[in-house]
């Protein structure tokens, strides 16, 4: 076994321009125009190269030995994520080094049918140990662009406007969940602080539904806001929501609820002694 | 401060210490005869559910002796603590700052020293 696999180590070290040249035209009948000719030449270049210094020392491809050309994989892998290709297409990247693989080994094994299927299999089991890692990798980095989008999206939906002097108004979209209320809250507080406001406003318009949990969590956020000092009212209060609110028997207990903004508003001038009135027509 | 007492608290309060200021301020509040009482928490950067009670406690007391307490300045991690740890300070009032504090006292003041709490 050992004698065998040092052929396919040799075959990847002596004859890597030829091996390379049959994999790239391989590669060239898939190939699009989402990366050029040459970043695949030079990819599979340096892969080819790495492996082969791998492969000479080690058949085991979870070994030390072949950490410089897991790593590589990974960037590689990393990178088709980010130009928008499929999971198959990037492992078929690697699987389509099998088919010059082969055929060269069969070429070097032609007279032992015994030491070619041995030969064959141990090849089949390196491509295929890389193809998953390779697989495995794009999903790692796919899972890190969805994660990295999601954290985006909170950011974009806890904007903190500031209504009038002294007041803030939070529209608050999309279902809430305890890592949202959470950074609604800091934020909100924060906003506060830096204003001095007086009278926050969150507005629940854009909230689907309201359950136990949800209405736990803005009662949370409304006791934080009265321990700072500030006043919080709730609006924008559906009447599906008004009933699901009442059915669940939550108690928002003294907390002002208005239905719409507009009403917030007004009564959020009121309590600052604030005015808006319309100007006399002369 | 006048009528009122201003209490500002500039270290991180451990477990003595606040007791220590609980028995000040209420031999204090008897001796000056204070209808209001300000607490100024805006260099607390930490608190425990002792800390939470300790400031509710004070409150009660004071409103005992016939002072009214505003806690002022409170910081925005410090109020999300007290709340994940279950303590909304029910019955102590709120204000941002010791100026809004100052008013809010005034103001619970002018037309009867012993009127009606402000509702939030």
């Amino acid at each position: 076994m050992a004698q065998a696999r040092v052929r396919t180590a040799d075959i990847l070290k002596n004859d890597t321009t030829g091996l390379l040249a049959e994999w790239m035209s391989e590669l060239r009948t898939r190939s699009d125009n989402r990366i050029s000719g040459t970043d695949i030449e030079g990819q599979a270049t340096e892969l080819l190269k790495l492996v082969a210094t791998a492969a000479a020392v080690s058949t085991d491809t979870g070994s030390a030995d072949w950490a410089p050309v897991r790593a590589f994989l990974d960037e590689v892998s990393r990178t088709r994520a980010q130009q928008g290709f499929s999971a198959q297409e990037t492992a078929t990247f690697l699987f389509s080094l099998k088919k010059p693989l082969f055929s060269r080994i069969r070429q070097a094994a032609e007279k032992d049918p015994v030491a070619l299927s041995e030969e064959t299999w141990a090849a089949t089991e390196m491509v295929d140990a890389l193809g998953m890692h390779t697989v495995k990798a794009y999903q790692k980095s796919r899972e890190e662009v969805i994660l990295r989008q999601q954290e985006e999206m909170l950011e974009l939906s806890t904007p903190v406007v500031k209504l009038w002097d002294g007041i803030i108004a939070l529209p608050m979209i999309g279902t809430l969940d305890s890592a949202r209320t959470q950074i609604v809250m800091e934020s909100l507080l924060q906003r506060i602080v830096d204003i001095g406001a007086e009278i926050a406003i969150i507005d629940i318009t854009g909230v689907p539904t309201v359950d136990t949990l949800v209405a736990q969590h803005l009662l949370k956020t409304v006791t934080a806001i009265r321990l700072m000092g500030a006043d919080c009212i709730i609006s924008g209060i559906r009447p599906q929501i008004a009933q699901t609110i009442v059915h669940l028997g939550v108690e928002l207990g003294d907390v002002t609820t208005k239905a719409t903004l507009a009403d917030a508003l007004a009564i959020a001038l009121e309590r600052t002694g604030q005015t808006v009135s319309k100007v006399k027509a002369s | 401060m006048g009528e009122f007492l201003l209490v500002t608290i500039q270290v991180d309060m451990h477990d003595r210490l606040a007791r220590t200021l609980q028995d000040d301020l209420t031999s204090q509040i008897e001796r000056t005869g204070a209808k209001g009482v300000l607490i100024d928490i805006s260099a607390l950067e930490m608190v425990d559910s002792f800390i939470g009670r300790m400031i509710a406690n004070i409150s009660a007391m004071s409103r005992i002796l016939d002072a009214s307490t505003v806690l002022v300045g409170m910081r925005p991690a410090v109020a999300i603590t007290l709340v994940e740890l279950g303590l909304s300070l029910p019955g102590v009032d709120t204000a941002l700052d010791v100026e809004r504090g100052m008013k809010l006292l005034r103001a619970r003041l002018a037309p009867s020293p012993r009127h009606a709490r402000r509702q939030v």
